[in-house]
């Protein structure tokens, strides 16, 4: 569990990609790229039954937040299928949707910024 | 790679916002190797379908009639805290499909334009998507072993890079150099909001 370096996934990332979604490209909800998606161990356990993909996507986002480039990359789907199936997971409850960065209000943008800026000091 | 849990079972789960970094530049100028530099994990790689309709990326299948293309990007991570993530993106160095990257910007904190000083013109594509977009930039010269040395001031004129873009040196191997470049992309993009402000103009990023 939270191993997120899967094997190579035998469907290929470019096969009939959106077979997994059973073609559908839409996905319900925009999610951005860098947004973090988790799963309670509750989700993992309800994922079992939402099919394949999604179980290892819970199985993934739950140790630790995981973005959806990242579940995209570790899965090797391309990330218009990855967001299509963490949009699904998203409105059936079996992962929380993190925020991006704002991008409106300048005290909240100047808020982040000032974190982002102090982390990278640290670094 | 640490797998800690910030999440676990009986933690009052936080809301965690995580930021991006766009790091674009030509073919080969270092970007990968700059989001190596300070990534906690090794530079990942994700896939999208990007097509030329103004929707962006990802609903290539359904126009069939449109131009498309795979684009890889790769990526890096930096945990901040428990409830921040920074996240660099890596574009793809075939600059003519840069007016398809919108979307992948849309949101950023600002970009690092990467410049090889061998290949100076290699900029201009990705220069002149930038200053055509809302999102603050810097520009970094990747010093490579045997390249040009030139002086700041004679790349900003050759690339015609407007003033109040800052310039600075970097190598993309070192960590405390990449370190210097992000903490400019991100004092310019706080001076950038600040300016905005002042100004009665805060746009939305992106
Ligand atoms: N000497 C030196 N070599 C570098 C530097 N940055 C990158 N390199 C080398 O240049 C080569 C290309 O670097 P990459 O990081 O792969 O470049 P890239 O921009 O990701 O390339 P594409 O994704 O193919 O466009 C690699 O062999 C790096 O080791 C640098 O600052 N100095
Ligand atoms: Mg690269």
């Amino acid at each position: 569990m939270g191993q997120p370096r899967q094997p190579h996934d035998p469907r290929g990332a470019l096969v009939r990609p959106y077979a997994v979604t059973r073609g559908r490209t839409e996905p319900q909800r925009d999610i951005p790229i860098e947004a973090v998606l988790v799963a309670s161990q509750a989700n993992v356990q309800e994922a079992r039954f939402a099919g394949h993909d999604k179980y290892r996507i819970a199985l993934l986002c739950e140790p630790r937040a995981q973005s959806l480039a990242e579940i995209a990359a570790y899965h090797r789907l391309p990330l218009g299928v990855a967001r299509v199936l963490v949009a699904d997971m998203v409105a059936d409850g079996l992962l929380a949707l993190h925020s991006a960065a704002p991008r409106q209000g300048f005290a909240e943008r100047m808020d982040l910024l000032e974190r982002v800026l102090s982390g990278l000091r640290k670094l | 790679m640490d797998f800690a849990s910030s999440e676990r079972a009986g933690a009052q789960p936080k809301e965690i916002t995580s930021a991006k970094i766009v790091v674009a530049g030509g073919f080969g100028v270092g970007k990968t190797t700059l989001v190596g530099a300070v990534s906690e994990i090794e530079p990942l790689t994700t896939e999208a379908v990007m097509t030329s309709a103004s929707s962006g990326v990802d609903d290539a299948s359904k126009v069939p009639g449109k131009e498309t293309t795979t684009v890889a990007m790769d990526f890096g991570r930096i945990t901040m805290a428990d409830d921040l993530i920074l996240y660099l993106f890596g574009t793809p160095g075939q600059t003519r499909f840069w007016f398809m990257w919108d979307e992948l910007i849309r949101g950023a904190v600002g970009a690092a334009v990467l410049v090889d000083t061998r290949r100076i013109s290699d900029a201009f594509a990705p220069l002149d998507y930038f200053e055509n977009r809302h999102l603050p930039y810097l520009v970094a010269l990747n010093c490579f072993d045997g390249a040009p040395r030139y002086e700041p001031e004679e790349v900003r004129e050759a690339l015609a890079i407007a003033p109040h873009v800052p310039l600075i040196m970097c190598d993309a191997r070192h960590r405390d150099s990449v370190k210097a470049v992000l903490v400019g992309v991100v004092e310019h993009a706080m001076a950038t909001l600040v300016e905005e402000q002042g100004r009665g103009f805060p746009a939305t990023v992106g």
